[in-house]
């Protein structure tokens, strides 16, 4: 029993490697995948994704919108799980000088239109940018 | 002493020959470029797979949505081209052949009374039909060798809009497909609406599908994964195009650099053959003057100057020019 990650973005597949439990957010709350999880499909939240790798280090991806599968177990009992995003950067991809202005210009934006939904979706991504490059 | 033919000629050697040497620079990075495509299309392929294998999962569940992007195609009252060429040209017959098939769909829609919206997507097509005075409903450029998918997913939400609420009954898409470095192919392809997710989970490889858990609903996920696949299938065709362009380009490059080259023979040939004839005749002059001068003189030296003192033309040269010219 084994659990294979794959993180597919549209233009290649960014990460794959075997993993111990991976932790994530869906639209409807946080869920944790053991080898051997029910087949599973979900609609992620913008937050980071947790993978625990099998030498105990701690992987994590910044996923801004997409969706995770977890297809039944094969016949050598490999779980996988798949990460379907637009928009995944792991945390050596991320560069926290941007995402910290980033930030602040949503926050000013935010300061003189609280309802600008532009603005609040870019302050969501970058404060999960930030906090996946802190982890990290 | 190259005659006026002549220095013409070597001339146009010349400006060919850099000719060559453009075409086959750029026959070099078309190459290197198609390659790179290519490996992007690859790159692109397992996210689309993953989608339609969602797609089919959801669909063995039973997910029903009442999406407009799945809305059944009834009459057609508004037809959408969007039609794939590139910015640049020296690709052959790749703008032409991809643009000519967008107008004959846009002719057939004429034809059968109906309204079109033309979106174009390179230089190259947008310059064809705004100088025949198409209307032109949206326009994309820049990017036709390097598509990201930042550009597929930016089109997506135009094309998505237009269906939606643009009034267009259906989009075809007109791009060329990339079967291999030797063959790409034009191809007009339904776009919207989508086949029903039946159809689309039949493209994708018939696993048994055990029940799945979805969060928060079956219908949910499908409703919020059709934008990202309709992004997903433009994405694939903007690289297939792309592959295509490049392939195309090198191709025209390399015929550009073989004719180039085929007339820099013929060109050296010619030039040659001028420069050769020249000499003859000079020798024949000389010759003709030096027979009629010892016609009525014995001694050539009693025609010099006084001043001169050498002899120009001595007795055993101008016996071995009467026997014919030596190669000079």
């Amino acid at each position: 029993m084994s659990l294979l990650v794959e993180l597919v973005s549209p233009e290649r597949v960014a990460y794959s490697g075997e993993a111990r439990m991976v932790i994530c957010r869906t639209t409807t709350g946080d869920i944790a995948f053991l080898p051997g999880h029910v087949p599973f499909i979900g609609v992620l939240a913008s937050h980071p994704v947790r993978v625990l790798q099998e030498d105990g280090g701690e992987l994590v991806i910044a996923v801004h919108q997409g969706f995770v599968e977890v297809s039944p177990p094969d016949d050598d009992g490999v779980t996988r799980v798949t990460i379907l995003s637009d928009v995944a950067e792991l945390a050596s991809d991320i560069d926290a000088g941007r995402a910290q202005q980033a930030k602040e210009r949503a926050e000013e934006a935010l300061r003189t239109d609280p309802g600008d939904r532009e603005a609040q979706l870019s302050l969501r991504k970058a404060e999960v940018r930030l906090s996946v490059s802190d982890a990290a | 002493m190259p005659g006026a033919q002549e220095r013409v000629l070597r001339r146009r050697i010349g400006s060919v020959q850099n000719t060559k040497k453009i075409t086959r620079a750029m026959e070099l990075i078309a190459a290197t470029r198609v390659v790179k495509a290519q490996q992007r299309a690859n790159e692109a392929r397992p996210y689309a797979e993953h989608i339609t294998q969602v797609i089919e999962d959801l669909s063995a569940a039973g997910a029903e949505v009442d999406h407009p992007l799945l809305r059944p195609l009834g009459e057609v009252q508004r037809v959408g081209v969007v039609v794939l060429a590139a910015d640049r040209g020296l690709a052959g017959a790749y703008n032409s052949s991809v643009i000519k098939a967008a107008e004959r769909e846009i002719q057939a829609a004429r034809s059968e009374d109906k309204s079109y919206d033309l979106v174009t997507i390179g230089r190259k097509a947008k310059g064809y039909f705004a100088f025949r005075n198409y209307p032109i409903s949206q326009s994309f450029e820049g990017f036709s060798e390097n598509p990201t998918f930042e550009d597929a997913a930016r089109i997506a939400a135009r094309v998505i809009q237009l269906f939606e609420e643009g009034g267009c009954d259906r989009i075809d898409l007109v791009y060329t497909r990339f079967i291999s470095m030797g063959s790409q192919e034009v191809v007009v392809r339904r776009f919207l609406p989508l086949e029903s997710t039946e159809r689309i989970a039949e493209g994708g490889d018939a696993t048994a599908t055990a029940g799945f858990e979805f969060e928060p609903s079956a219908n949910a996920v499908l409703e919020s994964l059709l934008p990202r696949y309709v992004e997903s299938r433009l994405y694939a065709a903007l690289l297939d195009a792309a592959a295509s362009e490049l392939a195309s380009r090198q191709r025209a490059m390399k015929a550009a650099t073989d004719n180039a080259q085929e007339l820099i023979v013929k060109l050296t040939r010619k030039m040659n053959q001028v420069r050769q004839d020249a000499i003859t005749t000079e020798i024949m002059e000389i010759i003709g003057g030096a027979e009629a001068l010892s016609d009525d003189r014995s001694d050539p030296a009693e025609l010099l100057p006084a001043h001169l003192d050498s002899n120009p033309f001595p007795q055993h040269l101008a016996s071995r020019h009467a026997t014919g010219p030596d190669r000079t």
